[in-house]
């Protein structure tokens, strides 16, 4: 098993943050990991993407070309990498920054109001972490408290104020997801 | 890549990039001195040392270039300091005047080269075209470094670890030869036990204060042309002992073996995973992964264990490795290269694509 996700934002959402928790969560439950952000002129305003690989066995390349699932916080994001994502992948996004979207029918596209939701929480800056919350509801790894145990390392020492309500973030994230595919 | 944690019970692993694990392993080698100048993608290396040299009582100088910072390496060293320097390709370029100085002078230190791709300015990208500069030399005169290519984060700070003690045990500054990949990835590293610096073995031919001793001296030109002669001699002496007792690689599946990949770095770990799939389909592969790429480890292609026939250099270059590979093999079999230069990296499933290929078309 080996697993290729994709974060990407604005640069100052928290991209390289979400990545790097995710891994270190990874990390903590014993996978192979390996996170790669990207590099390069398009960090300034433009997109920030970061790469994460999770697998039981050695990693042999940080690079992901095809995401298996990836979580997209703005509308530029959203088109440059939708295209990319392999067949029977998933998106989770940010609705409240990509808008209006036509997605692929071989994806599954599990949106939330991410941004909104953080508002409405106090500080828009949580954004990403509703986001990783509501990834983890899609999937059986991580957990949201496994996450929260990786935020305390991977937060920087100077937000350590902010530590209760990323938690909060991360816990209305997975109910919202949790809470959509019970009314389906 | 070895980073399955918490096995042997050392220390926990954490999540750190290449550059980050090879800083912070200088400073548990006992390394108390940083001079350099900022590159992609060499900036974590020297923003995380700008950060934590101080917190040791190390000293940490951003120099005005590349030039300026060699020669501070030269200075701490010869005062007998562990001392490390960093670049990326261009920037090792332009250092390689105060490299020589060091070689001619026998002090020790360690140049880490974060390889971007080139020729010229070139990209950051990752890439390993700089293969020939840092295993010929690459400065003026007859010298030669130990050269050390880790493939993963924990493989960086070991390797970290090992060049300094290399380098202190030789007189010879050594180069780190890491990528854009193994420098910007984070992994799961385990890292080195803190050295004592003050525990270190002492160097008695050390600039430190001539009190009560007769004086040492540090000399990157002896003052005659006999004296010159014969600090060549002892350097070449040195390279020989060093190209016996220093030989590093790893094997994969050598024993069964038809064709053997001979790659390093970021090549290797990539090729190994498109090799573990050809076997899958019952292809004969293994693979040498030299880590020191000087002394080439020649020793690996003799006596080989299997049945190899075949040799196929893979390289993030245009094939600067062939020549060791086929002197190390006698020019007794064929060697072929797969590989790019330009930042490009190959992806497991075209590597097993092209092994595939290639064993097909002598088979």
């Amino acid at each position: 098993m080996e697993e290729h996700i994709l974060f990407a934002g604005f640069g100052g959402q928290g991209i390289l943050l979400m990545g790097r928790t995710l891994a270190v969560a990874g990390m903590q439950a014993d996978y192979h990991v390996t996170w790669l952000p990207s590099y390069g002129p398009e960090m300034r305003g433009g997109t920030a993407h970061c790469f994460v690989v999770l697998s039981a066995d050695e990693i042999a390349s940080p690079y992901v070309t095809t995401p298996d699932a990836a979580i997209v916080m703005n509308r530029p994001s959203f088109d440059r990498f939708h295209e990319a994502l392999s067949p029977g992948g998933t998106i989770v996004l940010d609705a409240t920054l990509v808008g209006e979207f036509e997605a692929r029918s071989d994806i599954d596209v599990v949106p939330i109001e991410a941004t909104q939701i953080a508002t409405d929480l106090g500080n828009d800056r949580v954004a990403n972490m509703v986001a990783l919350g509501a990834f983890a509801a899609t999937r059986d790894f991580p957990s949201v408290e496994g996450l929260y145990e990786a935020l305390e390392t991977t937060l920087p020492s100077e937000y350590g104020a902010m530590l209760a309500l990323n938690r909060t973030a991360l816990e209305t994230g997975f109910a919202e997801v949790n809470a959509i595919e019970q009314r389906h | 890549m070895s980073t399955q944690p918490t096995k042997d019970g050392t220390a926990e692993p954490v999540l750190m990039k290449g550059n980050e694990a090879c800083g912070e392993a200088a400073i548990r080698a006992g390394c108390t001195h940083f001079y350099g100048y900022p590159i992609t993608p060499q900036g974590e290396l020297l923003e995380y040392l700008a950060e934590r040299l101080p917190e040791v009582g190390g000293t940490f100088l951003q120099s005005e270039s590349e030039l300026a910072g060699i020669n501070m390496v030269y200075g701490a060293a010869a005062a007998g300091d562990r001392v490390i320097t960093a670049s990326s390709s261009v920037g090792i370029a332009l250092m390689q005047e105060g490299i020589t100085y060091l070689a001619a002078a026998e002090l020790p230190c360690v140049i880490v080269n974060v390889n971007r791709a080139g020729p010229g300015l070139g990209r950051i990208a990752p890439s390993q075209s700089d293969y020939n500069q840092v295993t010929r030399g690459g400065g003026s005169g007859d010298y030669q470094t130990p050269v050390l290519a880790p493939w993963s984060v924990q493989e960086t700070a070991d390797l970290t670890v090992e060049a300094f003690d290399l380098a202190d045990a030789y007189r010879t500054p050594v180069i780190l030869l890491s990528d854009g990949m193994l420098g910007q990835m984070a992994e799961p590293v385990r890292l080195p036990e803190q050295i004592d610096p003050e525990a270190l073995p002492e160097k008695d031919w050390a600039l430190t204060g001539a009190k009560d001793r007769a004086r040492n001296l540090v000399l990157a030109a002896p003052l005659t042309d006999d004296l010159l002669v014969e600090l060549n001699e002892s350097l070449q002496e040195r390279y020989r002992t060093i190209e016996a007792a220093e030989q590093r690689w790893a094997e994969y599946h050598l024993d069964d073996a038809e064709l053997v990949v001979v790659a390093y770095g970021s090549a290797a770990r990539i090729a190994l995973a498109a090799i573990e799939r050809a076997r899958e389909a019952d292809i004969p592969v293994g693979m040498i992964r030299p880590i020191s790429l000087w002394p080439f480890p020649e020793t690996a292609f003799q006596d080989l264990p299997g049945p190899a026939s075949q040799f196929l250099v893979v390289e993030m270059n245009h094939g600067q490795m062939i020549a060791d590979v086929e002197h190390a093999v006698r020019h007794d079999f064929p060697v072929t290269h797969y590989g790019k230069g330009g930042g490009w990296r190959p992806s497991p499933e075209e590597l097993h694509e092209h092994i595939r290929d290639r064993w097909e078309a002598q088979s």
